[in-house]
């Protein structure tokens, strides 16, 4: 019990089982995520975007924290899988009731599903479910507290892939929120294994941890010095809470400082692509010219999504396949 | 067991599909191969055909049956089609049938494509052991197997074959 | 006169800088004699000590004990038990029970409960204010008389800095103890480990050291200014131990303890979100580890069990959700042992800082000197013992260590002579 999130997500030999973090994964197998979505891409521009994979499969999206976005993309990437999907929305209900997170995963197995998808605003929630559940559930992390939102870091690399060749060598900046995104963790350590050249962090110093540089990445105070050079620019969301708590004293300044402007986007490499998992805060964290503007990868992003979590769906459930053969025997393959 | 010689087979093959084209009065044929071994076969048949498309490629990974026992397979391609296979006459092209299983998929991911006017199954081996009712319109060749044993195609530069 | 006669046990007493291997008589609850039997009267019972060792018995300063109010996570006999096969003789109990030990009634029953179990002894800590909410004082006096031998807040929030002073004025006009636990909650608040690289990565929230140090930096002034008879209860930074060193060199009179944990496992320990590692005070790096220790093995420093027992369902939980504590009064010996081992802390330090420097902050009389009360742990540094979960004794199910065999075993635990364990 209780081990490495990193262990807990692969079989014995390697191979996913769940998606709880892209920390800990090998390069090998984090390309093997962006392979099977770039396939998928392929069946996403047919007219019958469906494939008959996970036809007969139970998936449950589990979601602790609302955020009908993120659990849209896993419906319909479940959807073109041919799984059956259900959405639980227990944000409220359940922790009203005093139920705990151990007995909701006890009301849910005897409705003999094959997949959750966990959305929960503890970090490492996703992992403690992956721990307590029966065995050949497969886990996918939507996003857990501030650790990791591992489909969203993929997404992105994706993005990355697709407009710039390649993640080997980049300079990627992230800009923003640092303390409280499991988004940018989850970039950081997916970009360090997929090679790029630099990963920088630029925030104030209320929003960026002082220990962030042990993950591998830069830590910059300021726009000018943290975009020079920069392939890929991120930016992130900042919440309206930040300002209530002492961490900002407004979105003008915020703007002022960080806001991704065509000016500052000047510090960064001509060919330069900006992204952002969205929604868009305008006039925040990026003006509307670069937002929409030629280096804007922005809606790319959202189609990719859906790829993206097909592929670590139809990875997962081939994990947690595999593991059951080992244990129940296995058959000659079909030609 | 002597296993037949793949060049020969290949040019044979080729020529018979040429003959069954005109019989069939098809002028626009789109060559199909199945991933991988199919693509190899197939290319070989283009070369005498020299179809105005080339050769397309079906990966049939996210259609197989067996998903819940064997899982995906590990280096998915993904499939490679014109943009529009509808009302054409399809060449689906394998290396070796046996079950019939993989054909079946093929054809279930070829109508989600897509409405082709026609589909003609062209396998190099038909190594029999079948389990649905499908057969090929031409084989280059026949096998009868012992039990337990399997033909493997390496390629693509050369095509060889291989008892296992 | 019948003797109780141990023989041949290592007898280590750091206070009175004894160690060595002999035997030991005890008659009417107190040491008769040392060396050799007292002229006349005869054995009642030898107990063979070879191999063994003969320490005084162990004194923590502080455990949550679950009763009253807590009987799902177990009962004083229960903890008190677990307490023994650890060698404590003596457990000071935190008031955070339900109701809070802020009045007389729930100090007797703890008391007659302890007294009914027949282990460890008791050494209830009252309230320092009412409820424990940090506002109004407690009764101080009656609580004292009753039978608490300091007062304490557990580590619950004064609300402000008038109250903490007011509660120290009124503790020391009738020189009543206090415990304090320096905790900043503004600097905590939704906190759930040590602030650093490894909550980071893990994306928890972090409590920085500052919150234990910047209230430590104002009870000592407070403390100095009233003049309070002041214990400083499980500090866990490096900046804390020098703090106290250098108050003590101004010419405070101050004592502290540090919890076992906190000298056993950093932050890393977390990792991989091990809901019980979530302890209050956190867990923090290798350099504070490393600076407790040192101050362990000058003797500044004493230490303490923490032991707070939960239920499964308790740690059950993503790390942040679970309930803080460990149980650790199973543990307590042969961990302690580890350290021994490892050659991170001397016996003779370890000795001092978990019985005789504890004794002395408590008010009581512990040693192996002839004439004081019989109060002792016969321990067999070699002998393994088993923490599966279905042999632990504390009805705790958080133990750190569930399912190893760890070597340093208790054989018998004496309290005023009799044989308790």
């Amino acid at each position: 019990m209780n081990t490495d999130p990193a262990k807990v997500q692969l079989t014995a030999d390697g191979r996913l089982k769940h998606f709880l973090t892209t920390e800990g994964l090998s390069r090998e197998l984090l390309t093997e995520i962006l392979d099977t979505a770039d396939s998928f891409i392929s069946t996403q521009e047919r007219d019958v975007k469906k494939v008959p994979l996970l036809r007969g499969k139970t998936v449950v999206n589990l979601f602790f924290e609302n955020s009908t976005r993120t659990r849209s993309t896993f419906e319909l990437a479940a959807k073109r899988l041919s799984a059956d999907i259900l959405n639980l929305d227990i944000s409220k209900s359940a922790t009203a009731k005093g139920e705990t997170l151990m007995d909701t995963l006890w009301n849910l197995e005897a409705m003999y599903s094959d997949m959750f998808v966990v959305r929960h605003a503890d970090s490492g929630a996703a992992h403690f479910i992956a721990e307590h559940v029966t065995p050949h559930v497969a886990i996918i992390n939507a996003g857990d507290g501030r650790h990791a939102h591992p489909t969203q870091a993929m997404l992105d690399m994706l993005t990355i892939r697709r407009h710039k060749g390649s993640i080997e060598g980049k300079i990627v900046a992230i800009v923003g929120d640092i303390l409280h995104s499991r988004v940018a963790r989850s970039q950081i350590h997916a970009l360090r294994t997929l090679g790029a050249a630099e990963v920088r962090v630029i925030g104030p110093g209320t929003l960026l941890p002082k220990d962030i540089e042990s993950l591998g990445c830069k830590a910059f105070y300021r726009m000018e010095e943290g975009l020079k050079d920069c392939d890929v620019v991120i930016m992130l969301r900042l919440q309206k809470e930040r300002m209530q708590n002492a961490l900002l004293p407004s979105e003008g300044e915020f703007f002022k400082l960080y806001g991704l402007t065509e000016e500052k986007l000047a510090y960064a490499k001509p060919d330069a692509i900006v992204m952002h998992p969205g929604p868009i805060n305008r006039g925040v964290e990026i003006e509307s010219n670069v937002a929409d503007g030629p280096q804007s990868v922005i809606l790319n992003q959202v189609s990719y999504g859906i790829a993206v979590r097909m592929a670590v769906m139809a990875m997962a459930m081939s994990g947690q396949q595999q593991e059951k053969n080992e244990l129940y025997g296995n058959d000659q393959e079909e030609a | 067991m002597n296993l037949p010689d793949i060049e020969t087979t290949c040019t044979e093959l080729s020529e018979r599909l040429v003959t069954y084209l005109a019989e069939q009065q098809i002028d626009r044929p789109l060559l199909v191969g199945i991933r991988t071994g199919g693509v190899w076969v197939a290319d070989r048949l283009q070369e005498k055909l020299q179809t105005e498309d080339g050769v397309s490629s079906l990966d049939i990974s996210f259609y197989r049956d067996d998903f819940t026992r064997h899982g995906l397979h590990p280096q998915v391609k993904g499939s490679e089609l014109p943009d529009s296979i509808e009302d054409r006459h399809i060449i689906l092209v394998d290396d070796v049938v046996m079950s019939g299983r993989t054909i079946r998929a093929a054809m279930n991911e070829l109508f989600d494509y897509g409405r082709p006017a026609s589909i003609t199954l062209v396998c190099l081996l038909d190594i029999g052991r079948r389990e649905l009712p499908i057969q090929p319109d031409l084989c280059g060749a026949a096998l009868t197997l012992s039990e337990g044993q399997l033909v493997k195609l390496t390629g693509p530069q050369p095509l060889t074959l291989t008892l296992a | 006169m019948r003797y109780l006669h141990i023989e041949n046990a290592r007898l280590i007493d750091p206070a009175s800088n004894l160690d060595q291997v002999t035997d030991l008589y005890v008659a009417e609850g107190r040491i008769a004699a040392i060396g050799h039997k007292p002229a006349g009267g005869g054995i009642e019972l030898t107990i063979d000590g070879q191999g063994k060792w003969l320490v005084p018995g162990l004194v923590d300063l502080g455990a949550h004990l679950p009763e009253p109010g807590y009987a799902h996570k177990g009962t004083i006999a229960s903890e008190t038990r677990a307490a023994c096969s650890s060698g404590f003789t003596h457990v000071c109990s935190l008031p955070d029970t339900k109701p809070v030990t802020d009045s007389s009634a729930v100090v007797k029953l703890i008391l007659e409960k302890a007294s009914k179990a027949g282990y460890s002894k008791v050494l209830p800590l009252g309230a320092l204010t009412q409820g424990l909410e940090g506002e109004q004082l407690a009764s101080m006096f009656t609580l004292h008389e009753a039978g608490c031998v300091a007062l304490s807040n557990a580590r619950r929030p004064f609300k402000d800095s008038y109250v903490l002073r007011r509660v120290m004025e009124y503790a020391a006009t009738y020189d009543i103890p206090v415990f304090l636990s320096a905790n900043d909650i503004a600097l905590s608040a939704g906190g759930c480990m040590h602030e650093g690289p490894v909550a980071t990565r893990m994306g928890l929230s972090g409590i920085p050291r500052t919150a234990e140090t910047i209230a430590l930096a104002q009870m000592l002034l407070l403390i100095e200014q009233t003049g309070v008879r002041a214990h400083i209860s499980q500090i866990s930074c490096a900046r804390s131990v020098a703090m106290l060193q250098q108050a003590r060199n101004e010419g405070l009179s101050i004592s502290a303890d540090t919890a076992l944990a906190n000298l056993i496992y950093t932050d890393d320990a977390v990792n991989g979100y091990n809901s019980q590692f979530n302890v209050q005070p956190p867990l923090r790096s290798e350099s504070d580890r490393q600076a407790l220790l040192a101050a362990v093995n000058s003797g500044e420093l004493a230490i303490s069990s923490n032991h707070q027992p939960h239920e499964v369902a308790a740690k059950k939980a993503p790390f942040a959700d679970a309930e803080p504590g460990m149980s650790m009064f199973d543990g307590f010996l042969p961990l302690a042992l580890q350290l021994v081992e490892r050659g991170e802390l001397s016996l003779t330090a370890l000795i001092r800082a978990t019985s005789t420097l504890p004794a002395q902050i408590a008010g009581i009389e512990q040693g192996l000197v002839e004439g004081q009360a019989f109060n002792a742990a016969l321990i067999d540094p070699l002998l393994e013992r088993s923490f599966r979960r279905s042999e632990l004794l504390s009805k705790g199910r958080n133990s750190p260590l569930a399912g190893q065999t760890l070597k340093g075993a208790v054989s018998a635990v004496f309290i005023e002579g009799h044989q308790v364990f």
